[in-house]
């Protein structure tokens, strides 16, 4: 199993590097019906995403409140896309960044083991409320439609709509976005903003294109494909600096809240999640990590 | 936890006092079903996604049938060429017969996604939702192509030898012969492995999801983004594909009958 699933790591790794993305079999995992039992969940999970166990079950450290509000007993189970760097991405066979740490910060605060599982963005937001994830932390912004079906936390970190253009584009500023083709990544905020009516201050569905992942949507940048990516401000740093001839325009798309979602309804997993997001506020983890990846 | 026990929001009070009364009595799972129903299909016109992806879905398939029959017959043409000729095939047929067998061999020992990729991203970098169509109808049909030419292969193959004699010493030349004797017999024989590779394409194109075609599939995956109805998104686009594939099925089925009347 070990041996498999860093077979399976270096495959999606491998396809990343082609800008090919991820496969769209998670689809399959969100049809699933809620009836299945928790094994076969495991079972799903194991076959098709990979997985990892970031942080060990420590039983010293103070525990808050973790009795029965997780799907499993003793784990907490995250579901991410982990193709946006800096808050989640493969470094060697793990999941890293400032999610992924913050998350096991607060399993140990909760004496949980974390366990991450990546797949695309959309259904790593329907994971949670399918019951094969407890929480989703992909840099998930909070929006009136996703209130509607899920629950969130207080906000752990501030988030900024970004866009990427070529260095020669004719784009100088977002109001120049007018009539030009927009690449996003499917189901993100910039997705949402970009895809509503111009009434309603976006673009209009038929001038934006949805990738299943950022990295697909730079790559058509790159080919002419697109005109401009809109998407998170950090991400689209590191993909930036890792494709020379792009820029980041200087003025912001937009500026939100990052949380943590929940299933709708499940106000004991909500609450201590809370209760560990303000620990590691007061004590200062949470500056140290997200300091830890962004330098300013 | 279950997808069905999602707590009332106040948007869906505020749909179930517009609903009949028989719904408002209902037990909640009964109700959140609707609810999705109602977000799935009705709110803020969300079938469209539906009907447009259908259209873009239907019209990758038709293309994509063309191209792969086109390039089918032509490559099993060649092939059955190439290896019924008694003294050695000239030159020319040779290096036709390579060119197909290396086409073969590359289509199909890879990965439909990875050809989608491989087209989209390198070869051919379409711009907008037009070009990315031709470009995935265009894979398709070349991916397609490959499985088309050795059915028709084998359907060729299934005909006596003695049909191909009769044709020449009627004085018809090899292709008059194929295309007037051999082709309409072996088509008779290979329908129902054809419709089973037309319904293999049609379902099969929801791999140009990734790289960002607005098909059916994808409409469904834009409803569950902005909506979350995941359950309800899906289990309505299984059962378009469904309907569908049903059709197709029915359709065969009526051609087959037709093509069976001549052999009483």
């Amino acid at each position: 199993m070990k041996v498999n699933r860093k077979w399976i790591a270096a495959l999606v790794i491998g396809a990343m590097v082609f800008g090919a993305g991820c496969s769209s079999s998670t689809e399959e995992t969100s049809t699933e019906s809620a009836a299945q039992t928790q094994e076969e969940t495991t079972e799903e999970a194991a076959e098709e995403e990979v997985q990892e166990e970031v942080a060990e079950n420590d039983t010293t450290s103070e525990e808050v409140a973790a009795e029965n509000v997780t799907l499993e007993e003793g784990m907490l189970i995250m579901s991410t896309n982990a193709t946006f760097p800096p808050y989640e991405y493969y470094d060697g066979d793990t999941i890293v960044g400032i999610d992924a740490d913050v998350a096991a910060a607060i399993a140990d605060k909760m004496g949980l083991t974390l366990q991450i599982n990546d797949m695309e963005f959309d259904s790593a937001l329907a994971a949670v409320q399918t019951g094969q994830a407890d929480m989703v932390m992909a840099g998930v912004t909070v929006t009136p439609e996703r209130e509607e079906n899920m629950d969130f936390t207080n906000s752990y970190a501030t988030g900024v709509q970004v866009v990427i253009v070529p260095e020669d584009s004719d784009i100088t500023s977002i109001d120049d976005l007018q009539g030009k083709l927009i690449g996003v990544q499917q189901g993100t905020t910039g997705d949402i903003y970009c895809s509503d009516t111009p009434e309603n201050g976006g673009y209009g569905e038929e001038n934006v294109q949805k990738f299943s992942s950022g990295p697909l949507a730079v790559e058509a940048l790159k080919n002419g494909q697109v005109d401009c990516v809109v998407i998170d401000n950090e991400p689209a740093k590191a993909y930036v600096e890792a494709n020379p001839g792009l820029k980041i325009l200087d003025t912001e798309f937009a500026v939100e809240d990052y949380a943590i979602g929940v299933a709708k309804g499940n106000d004991a997993l909500l609450d201590a999640l809370n209760n560990a997001l303000e620990e590691l506020e007061s004590d200062g983890t949470l500056d140290k990590i997200i300091g830890e990846y962004i330098h300013e | 936890m279950s997808t069905v026990m999602l707590a009332i929001s106040e948007k869906m009070a505020q749909w179930l006092s517009t609903t009949p009364s028989w719904l408002q009595n209902a037990p909640e799972g009964i109700q959140n079903i609707f609810y999705q129903l109602y977000q799935t299909w009705i709110m803020n016109d969300n079938w469209h996604y539906f009907t447009d992806g259908l259209k873009v879905t239907i019209l990758a398939t038709l293309g994509a049938l063309v191209i792969g029959v086109v390039i089918g017959v032509l490559i099993a043409v060649i092939r059955s060429a190439h290896d019924s000729s008694r003294k050695k095939p000239p030159v020319a047929l040779r290096i036709l017969n390579a060119l197909s067998k290396l086409y073969l061999t590359v289509v199909r020992g890879t990965p439909m996604i990875v050809q989608l990729l491989i087209m989209c991203f390198v070869v051919m970098v379409p711009r907008g939702q037009e070009e990315l169509l031709r470009c995935a109808t265009i894979t398709f049909g070349l991916n397609s192509g490959a499985y088309v030419a050795e059915i028709i292969r084998s359907g060729i193959q299934s005909i006596d030898q003695g049909q191909m004699e009769a044709g020449r010493s009627l004085g018809f030349n090899y292709g008059q012969t194929m295309r007037y004797i051999i082709i309409p017999q072996a088509i008779k024989n290979i329908l129902p492995a054809l419709g089973n590779e037309l319904i293999t394409l049609l379902k099969e194109t929801s791999v140009a999801t990734v790289i960002g075609l607005n098909d059916l599939t994808k409409g469904a995956q834009i409803i569950v983004s902005t909506n979350y109805t995941t359950l309800v998104s899906y289990i309505s686009l299984a059962a378009i594909y469904l309907v569908l594939v049903l059709a197709l099925t029915k359709l065969l089925s009526i051609f087959e009958r037709r093509m069976k009347n001549s052999d009483r």
